[in-house]
């Protein structure tokens, strides 16, 4: 196996939730009410602490970066693996609670069967990151049953985002030639076997919060290949200002 | 939104054998999502095992402007307390 391969297939897991949690971040102070504002963060708090452990681990492996933070903060856009969903904005709360369940229920399926892999460093990062992700799951699922099965206003609100952001769920499910190559050493979970379980999540989930589920077939890729949407650019500037204004600055 | 949500009494036992103790209040819409909140709110440092909620609507609470025929009578009864008792020596940890 490659070094660079499995660097790269590291930075897809990390990039995921250092986006998520800065989209998440960005709400602190502006949550619904205070209770909410908490929960959220906290969630932000646990994904970004599950990805130091990743770019740790990806730094390690690196011949151009040397740390955690010049990993996560120095790469240009198109270096960034996540998926498009997560990097979609917080157009209203139904959106923030959209995009957190539509990946939270992926998000267990992935770590459950991260668990299993041959590589010691990903498989103890996945251990310690299985409670985190089961309450998220959790926290995100009740949200949207309450919001879907609430009043007029919410129930409307949570099925624009459920239809809007559907798009963007077949990309999870991806695998790229470097991912087929390290599922076959059982170092990367085989994402596109977990599609069944997860659209049979979703969509009892969503019955349930009196949602219809999308049928839309067309779906957007590319945020694995590094082509992101429009959103990637402002949010990247806002993560990375910092560092680019004060190079190697510390806190 | 926030306006239309009851407020929730929480309870936290900090640790095994000790007993929940009242920790503050918050808002919720229904049971769930207060123990979730309380979650959230009171115990991300770590602070307990477990975790009470209650509508504050169900607690009865004594009037302070009762607070003199409820509590003072007992100010000046000190017998009420067991220190007039000659401990024997052999009794340890009193």
């Amino acid at each position: 196996m490659e070094k660079e391969h499995l660097y790269q297939y590291i930075l897809g897991i990390a990039d995921n939730n250092l986006i998520l949690g800065q989209r998440l971040g960005e709400l602190c102070g502006h949550g619904p009410n205070l209770e909410t504002d908490i929960a959220l963060t906290n969630i932000a708090l646990d994904l970004l602490g599950q990805t130091r452990s990743f770019y740790q681990y990806a730094a390690q492996l690196s011949d151009d970066y040397n740390s955690e933070d010049d990993v996560a903060f120095l790469r240009k856009e198109r270096e960034y693996r996540n998926v498009l969903l997560l990097e979609q904005p917080n157009r209203h709360f139904g959106f923030v609670i959209g995009r957190q369940f539509l990946f939270d229920v992926f998000n267990y399926l992935f770590i459950q069967q991260l668990q299993q892999s041959t590589d010691d460093t990903l498989r103890a990062v996945a251990n310690k990151a299985m409670k985190e992700v089961s309450y998220h799951k959790r926290f995100s699922s009740d949200w949207v049953k309450r919001l879907g099965d609430g009043t007029d206003e919410s129930h409307a609100k949570m099925q624009e985002a459920i239809d809007d952001l559907w798009r963007y769920t077949n990309e999870l499910f991806e695998l790229s030639e470097i991912d087929k190559e390290l599922v076959k050493l059982g170092v990367a979970v085989d994402v596109s076997a977990l599609k069944e379980a997860y659209y049979a999540e979703v969509s009892e989930l969503l019955t349930e919060a009196t949602l219809a589920i999308p049928q839309d077939q067309y779906f957007q890729k590319g945020g694995k290949q590094g082509i992101h949407t429009e959103h990637m650019g402002y949010l990247l500037a806002d993560l990375q200002y910092m560092q680019r204004t004060y190079p190697n600055m510390n806190w | 939104m926030k306006k239309n949500w009851p407020l929730w009494e929480v309870f936290v036992r900090s640790k095994n054998g000790l007993e929940h103790r009242h920790f503050g209040s918050l808002h919720a819409a229904d049971a769930e999502m207060a123990l979730e909140n309380a979650r959230d709110v009171y115990t991300r440092r770590n602070e307990g095992v477990s975790i009470w909620v209650v509508e504050s609507k169900y607690i009865t609470a004594s009037n302070p402007a009762d607070n003199g025929e409820m509590f003072e009578p007992a100010k000046d009864k000190v017998y009420r307390h067991p220190t007039f008792y000659n401990l024997p020596d052999e009794v340890k940890h009193m």
